[in-house]
């Protein structure tokens, strides 16, 4: 038994809202600072555990560019009594947090490659940090492509910084919606139908897929109908989780634990449980 | 040196041993009879342990039955185990209050009482190593648990006797305690004497030996506790072929077993709550009538129920058969991958403590008997 | 300029076809125009073409009354629009409509019907071009139908 005093993972530390930006009707971004200290690193991928007053606690991954900086960035949905509170959160409002945790996305493992960023819905939000990374080391990576998938127009989430790395003409960027109007002038259909369609070296690509679990279940298919090595395929995964460092048991996935040995899995490693019905 | 060397007290050298745990400011604990069960609760007499009792046990059966002698350790296990300690089914993490200063949290003191386990059985330090490996060994520290386990004394009794539901052999965790113990016991009833031999296992066990009237052992009284020992082996009825089990369920994943099973299970958990082993958890927040005062408690959980595996829009282990292989497949063989053990110590809690008695060795048993590989069979690939 | 026949060879749904099967395909084919909002066909319509899309892009919409039309599909560069020249009684089931300036080529159904009756490897081959096409569609609306992106 360790007999030097050690931190207690259970605690969470302090932090403050610094800003709250309504992203979708049922969606925000918060960018928080702790009250005390520095806010330790994090790699793209990671999450942090968000803790509501009296409420309870949530495992939200990071957003915001993994560089230097002193906050924290989080999209939040609300589906739950947590992710409500933390939702209705004002600037100033003070919140707990615990983290970083969890395996990231190999950004630099994946330098020299070609790169395909394969997102659906909310799962844009942790390829945010990888994507940003990406971006920031442009010279790095061969051919860079971000597909996203959103349910229609009005649920595109980071509509705006989209639109800006569309100016960039060192990534290509395709959009798709489940339904659309007659109004929409873009794409119809779901996110794994433009992956034949992407302009990127299946034999030499890294590809991060982040989304619902079904729509992940797609796009590895047609990631490797492409005739992308399933391991050069990174998927998040996601499942219920309590203490984020592998002491509850709640996120078992097969043999893993999604908190400590996830969420950012390589495929081919869990290729033998990911269809299993239930696992 | 006296470490290793064998010993022998007598029942007041027992009760010696009780007093000097006592002095040292240990709160003992032990096996004793209540409301038609035996479990573990505090103790500082003798006279409170089970003298005179043992317990028939099969699938779904507990009871109580007297001995025809006066022996003080002669049953097995019951539905406690020394997890309800180390790790307790409801505790406080922390607690929190809003001022304004802002929220301000607080870890809760760990307690100053030290502990001390009489009778625990070799499975059960089994459990105990296996727990120690899932709260002190990842990268992250269970504070709480690890805090409680480094003051702990443990005397272990070794067992003369097999429960109706034991297996320890085939899990090779007894039934003798070979390791992990501050001091072993065998209960010894030789030449009209009721005696207990005694094993050292630690320089803190040697200490308190210390303060217990003893003297050596003789070559007979040993070789009456390697007897008493053999018999426990030789009664065991129950097996469990760990060749290969991990490969084995892991790759049956759609086993019609797995629905057979689910068929009789009831999904109640009992399994989960006596399993000296498994460890999982769910947290409560609360706060109170203020609004400015919270705690965060943390409560044993179960994978039995819908709500351990619920992710936003519903429970990933909707059917009683995701649950059992759950439970079955984590226990015996993904433990192996996230913990280098099995997680099961054969100690039979779960087969006689399910309302239904479904018996952990006869599933695996049964999928042995026919293994259907993931691979030949439909699945619900993209 | 690229004469329709070379065009149509580039075009990746003939890279399964011998050169003999292309000749065939591309003696029912001819080139098309469609301006933004023009429709390459509406529902109901008789499938008497369909169209392997150059460039541009094509919406796939159903109308309800009462409702505006829902698109649920867009095609692009390279893909196919319209499978139900192939099956009895031959009618289209949606409108087609070019988004953007899309250039086509459209092939004659009649036509090559009328080939792949006639030269069974022909029509074999055209099967085994297209069932792929409905089979990945299929299982995208799959994925559509569930509704992955909604909140439960």
């Amino acid at each position: 038994m360790s007999a030097a005093p050690q931190l207690d993972p259970f605690l969470p530390d302090i932090y403050s809202v610094r800003d709250v930006r309504r992203e979708l009707p049922d969606t925000v971004t918060l960018e928080v600072a702790p009250k005390a200290g520095a806010r330790p690193d994090f790699e793209p991928g990671q999450f942090n555990m968000l803790y509501a007053f009296g409420i309870g606690e949530i495992a939200i991954s990071l957003s915001g560019s993994a560089g230097s900086g002193e906050t924290f960035i989080h999209t939040v949905r609300e589906v739950g009594a947590v992710s409500a509170a933390i939702s209705k959160l004002e600037v100033g409002a003070e919140l707990g947090l615990r983290g970083p945790y969890g395996a990231g996305w190999p950004v630099n493992e994946a330098e020299g490659s070609d790169v395909v960023f394969v997102a659906g819905g909310l799962g844009l939000a942790p390829l945010r940090p990888a994507i940003l990374h990406v971006l920031a080391n442009r010279n790095r990576y061969g051919r860079v492509v971000l597909l996203f998938g959103s349910r229609n127009p009005t649920e595109l989430l980071y509509r705006d910084e989209l639109a800006d790395w569309r100016q960039r003409l060192d990534v290509d960027i395709d959009v798709t919606v489940d339904h659309a109007d007659a109004e929409w002038r873009g794409n119809v259909g779901v996110v794994p139908a433009l992956i034949p369609r992407a302009a990127f070296d299946p034999t030499d690509t890294i590809a991060f897929v982040c989304g619902p679990e079904v729509m992940m279940r797609f796009s590895v298919a047609a990631l490797r109908d492409a005739g992308v090595p399933l391991d050069h395929v990174y998927v998040s995964m996601e499942r219920n989780m309590k203490c984020a460092i592998g002491l509850c048991g709640h996120c078992q996935f097969g043999p893993t634990f999604v908190c400590k040995d996830g969420p950012v899995m390589r495929f081919d490693a869990i290729a033998d449980i990911f269809s299993i019905r239930e696992i | 040196m006296t470490e290793t060397a064998k010993s022998v007290i007598s029942l007041d050298g027992l009760q010696a041993l009780i007093d000097a745990l006592a002095a040292k400011n240990y709160q003992v604990l032990g096996p004793t009879v209540h409301d038609g069960a035996i479990i573990y609760d505090a103790i500082t007499k003798t006279a409170d342990l089970p003298a005179g009792w043992t317990d028939r046990q099969d699938g779904g059966r507990y009871r109580l039955e007297r001995r025809d002698d006066d022996a003080l350790f002669g049953f097995v296990v019951g539905p406690h185990s020394w997890k309800q300690f180390l790790h307790p089914a409801k505790e406080t993490l922390w607690k929190a209050s809003r001022g304004p200063d802002g929220i301000v949290v607080t870890a809760e003191e760990p307690s100053p009482q030290k502990l001390a386990f009489l009778g625990v059985r070799s499975c059960e330090l089994a459990a105990i190593a296996v727990q120690d490996k899932v709260f002190c060994e990842g990268p992250y520290l269970d504070v709480p648990y690890a805090e409680r386990r480094k003051d702990a004394f443990i005397v272990a009794v070794n067992c003369g006797e097999a429960g109706g539901t034991c297996f320890c052999v085939s899990m090779q965790t007894g039934p003798k305690a070979e390791a992990g113990f501050d001091v072993a016991l065998t209960e010894l009833h030789h030449n009209g004497a009721h005696e207990f031999l005694v094993e050292v296992g630690s320089e803190s066990g040697a200490a308190l030996m210390q303060d217990v009237p003893h003297r050596p052992a003789s070559n007979e009284q040993v070789s009456a506790a390697e007897a008493a020992v053999a018999n426990a082996t030789n009664q065991m009825g129950r097996t469990l072929d760990t060749n290969g089990l991990k490969e084995l369920l892991q790759g049956n994943s759609n086993h019609p077993q797995w629905d057979a099973v689910a068929e009789r299970c009831l999904s109640c958990g009992n399994c989960t709550m006596v399993c000296p082993t498994c460890f999982c958890t769910t947290v409560d927040d609360h706060s109170d009538l203020s609004g400015d005062n919270a705690e965060r408690v943390r409560k044993w959980d179960s994978c039995f129920t819908l709500d351990f595996s619920y992710i936003h829009g519903g429970s990933v282990r909707t059917a009683t058969r995701s649950r059992y292989r759950q439970w079955m497949t984590h226990k015996l063989a993904s433990w192996y991958d996230q913990f280098g053990t099995s997680g099961c110590v054969g100690c039979g809690r779960c087969i006689t403590w399910c309302p239904v008695g479904i018996d952990i060795t006869e599933e695996a048993a049964a999928i042995r008997a026919a293994p259907m590989s993931d691979k030949e069979k439909p699945n619900e690939r993209p | 300029m690229k004469g329709l026949e070379d065009i149509l060879r580039e075009h990746p749904f003939l890279s399964g076809f011998s050169p003999e099967q292309s000749d065939l395909i591309v003696g029912c084919a001819r080139n098309h125009r469609f301006n933004a909002g023009q429709y390459l066909f509406h529902e109901g319509d008789p499938a008497d073409e369909f169209f392997l899309i150059r460039r541009g892009k094509v919406a796939l919409e159903i109308v309800a009354p009462g409702k505006p039309p829902i698109v649920f599909a867009t095609l692009g560069e390279g893909e196919i629009v319209g499978a139900s020249w192939l099956v009895a009684p031959h009618r289209t089931m949606f409108d087609a409509r070019a988004v953007e300036l899309t250039r086509a080529i459209g092939i004659d159904a009649a036509c090559l019907r009328g080939k792949c009756d006639e030269d069974h490897s022909l029509g074999y081959e055209m099967m085994k071009a297209f069932l792929p096409i409905l089979v990945q569609r299929l299982n995208a609306t799959r994925l559509q139908i569930l509704d992955v992106y909604g909140r439960a």
